[in-house]
């Protein structure tokens, strides 16, 4: 472990050799360490680049082919439009279910529980998160999925009116609304981990001020932390979001899909989502078939790409304007 | 007696304003608990609906108390609270019923011989798992050799070296990255592979380039935490030694902030170990035992578990069992890596550790 630096004399040119040496620029080992840096960094943008460039040039010929070749014989529009009608239904149940879930949960974390307890408490929700998305899939299947048959039962038959819950009921229990669940508990880490971030960094001052002014807990989280904390609490279910939409195997396992477009929840025919589609078909799939899957895991990118920007510039342009960044 | 008369009015007029006794409020969670849970069976309801009972009770019960002891402000402060308080259990309610699910339906399979044996030429009946423990292993070691070192040295990038637009891209990006689906991961290895090798390309240096993927974006966020986190102070010391930047960098601030990088290290591992979709498409799935990451297809344990309970084989049910194992497994792994991720940063680094 010698770190020693090398000894400096008193000659001229030595000691032009240590500033070049401090300003960093011009020594051998410097410039190799920086470059391979550099290097690493332009790596990450490479890899996003081949992500959509491998993904378009693999996936243009279902867009150019002739509509009869791809699955279901109509065309590639036709054939992704179901799935992402679906895709996008599964993911906003969830965040239906989340958003105020992940609110509530942040707050009790971070203004409710006693502060010795509170990382611990945010720890176990982490956990969830860890949670291998197959492990999530055969939970639904064996335990939610039965739980929930009894509501369904009784959804169809005092709200059947309304299309959601028009049935017949699913006598299994694997719904559009069940892998909607699931997914809520599979997006509520992340949603409640960035809510609970905004939360933490309220002005402590102003929280003070209005419990000081006479302000009940409640008072004081409305008129000051839910008010510092909305682009979080957007930006948080955008993410979450942005996972939902891209969750594969537990949904894969959940749903029992087909082609179809139907609204309704809780019924036994499912439309299916873009990568529980891909993962059910792509093992057995061969030639153009196998194109039009990776042209609608295109689709899911671009999706799911504009949903993760959208929220990290939120984020991003929050830091700016709050100074909470500290 | 006029001061008498102030006297009795003043003792009407108290500075304490009124409020529920805390032991008064324990009493009506406890009754609203108590009622909830014998009524309910009563009423034909079943536990999780007896239990909804109960805490729709509380939610009812209390705040009427206190909106006539304590008024409308205070009454919806408590309100407030329980339904804050009940929404953090119902979070908790999944996570240990995964728990009590897998482990349930996992002991039955999880044997010596489901880690000692593979699943060739097993239709019902018996068969392991070490193929795709071996499968997951390799990829999942392969992914870490190529992550580690592209995450660390971008993390270096952005935190020593990144200035301008670059450096905020990459920033922009890495986050992006980190949202990427799983699956597309998968379809992007695919498509690389297969512009080479031809479509039915199925190996299981794929499957770890897809990991990489998920992985990188993961390492680079906290090896970027835990760079930020070490003190400048050390880092100008060492400059006016007469360091060169890059020892600086080698020798001072990647080894204070080592505990840190371990740990986020192991979290990403932990991530990705338990991805199926892109295992799925690029890995392919398969009976044998297969210590070659370059060719041929090679199973993991999340892959065999999904096609466990799709294919579960003939009688149906020991496929069954045999999914729930190796969920079981993989809930192991996963939670022994958090738990160890979370103790090394305990136990080497303060600062790393809120």
């Amino acid at each position: 472990m010698s770190t020693s630096a090398p000894a400096r004399n008193r000659d001229p040119d030595e000691r032009e050799d240590t500033a070049r040496a401090l300003s960093g620029s011009r020594h051998v080992g410097d410039r190799v360490f920086a470059g391979a840096a550099v290097i690493a960094g332009l790596l990450i943008l490479v890899t996003l680049a081949g992500v959509t460039g491998f993904l378009v040039y693999e996936g243009y010929p279902a867009l150019v082919a002739d509509p009869k070749e791809l699955p279901g014989g109509e065309g590639f529009l036709s054939f992704v439009a179901p799935l992402l009608f679906g895709t996008v239904l599964a993911a906003l149940i969830a965040l239906v279910v989340a958003v105020p879930l992940s609110i509530g949960i942040a707050l009790f974390i971070s203004h409710y529980a006693p502060r010795r307890v509170a990382s611990t408490l945010g720890y176990l929700v982490d956990l969830l998160a860890a949670i291998p998305s197959v492990v999530y899939g055969l939970w639904g299947i064996f335990f939610l999925a039965p739980q929930l048959v009894p509501t369904y039962v009784w959804l169809q038959e005092n709200v059947g009116f309304i299309p959601f819950f028009a049935g017949p009921a699913s006598a299994t229990g694997r719904t559009m609304l069940t892998a909607g669940l699931v997914l809520a508990v599979m997006v509520l880490p992340i949603m409640t981990a960035v809510n609970r971030e905004v939360f933490l960094q309220t002005p402590r001052l102003q929280e003070e001020a209005s419990l000081a002014l006479g302000a009940t807990r409640w008072e004081m989280i409305r008129m000051t932390v839910l008010p510092f904390g909305r682009s979080g609490i957007i930006s948080g279910a955008m993410l979450g979001l942005g996972r939902a939409l891209g969750e594969t195997i537990a949904v894969a396992l959940v749903l029992s899909p087909s082609d179809v477009i139907t609204v309704n929840l809780i019924g036994p025919v499912n439309t299916s989502t873009v990568a529980a589609n891909i993962a059910l078909n792509f093992p057995e799939s061969s030639g153009i078939a196998v194109n039009a899957l990776i042209a609608s895991g295109l689709a899911l990118f671009v999706l799911t790409f504009l949903v993760n920007f959208a929220a990290r510039a939120i984020i991003a342009r929050r830091r700016e304007f709050s100074g909470a960044n500290a | 007696m006029s001061t008498e008369l102030h006297t009795a009015a003043a003792s009407k007029v108290t500075l304490k304003r009124p409020s529920l006794r805390p032991r008064v409020v324990w009493v009506i969670v406890a009754g609203c608990a108590a009622t909830g849970l014998v009524v309910g069976p009563l009423l034909g309801l079943n536990r999780t609906m007896s239990v909804v009972l109960a805490v729709v009770l509380l939610l009812v019960v209390l705040p009427l108390a206190a909106l006539r002891v304590e008024g409308a402000r205070r009454a919806t402060d408590r309100l407030v609270t329980i339904v804050v308080s009940v929404a953090f259990s119902l979070a908790l309610l999944p996570l240990l019923s995964l728990l009590w699910t897998t482990v349930k339906y996992g002991v039955g399979r999880f044997d010596p011989e489901f880690f000692f044996s593979d699943m060739r030429g097993v239709l019902g009946e018996g068969g392991g798992a070490l193929h795709a423990i071996i499968g997951t292993l390799l990829m999942t070691g392969a992914a870490a050799v190529i992550s580690v070192p592209i995450g660390v040295m971008s993390a270096v990038y952005l935190v020593e070296y990144g200035r301008g637009r670059l450096a905020s891209s990459i920033t922009i990006l890495v986050d992006v990255m980190t949202g990427i689906p799983s699956i597309v991961a998968g379809l992007f290895s695919f498509a690389f592979f297969a512009v080479f090798f031809g479509p039915s390309i199925r190996f299981g240096l794929g499957g770890a380039v897809a990991l990489s993927v998920l992985m990188i974006p993961v390492v680079v966020r906290s090896v970027e935490e835990m760079l930020k986190l070490v003190p400048n102070e050390l880092r100008e010391a060492s400059y006016a030694l007469g360091v060169t930047k890059w020892r600086t960098i080698a020798r001072v601030v990647l080894p204070t902030a080592a505990a840190g990088i371990a740990a986020g290290i192991t979290l990403a591992v932990a991530r990705v170990i338990g991805e199926t979709a892109p295992l799925l498409i690029i890995a392919g799935s398969t009976t044998n035992v297969n210590w070659n990451l370059f060719e041929d297809r090679m199973a993991a344990l999340p892959v065999y578990t999904y096609y466990s309970y799709t294919i579960p084989g003939i009688p149906p049910e020991f496929g069954i069992e045999r999914a729930w194992a190796a969920a079981l497994t993989l809930f192991v792994i996963v939670m022994a890596l958090n738990l160890l991720a979370r103790l090394s940063a305990r136990l080497f680094g303060s600062a790393t550790s809120r």
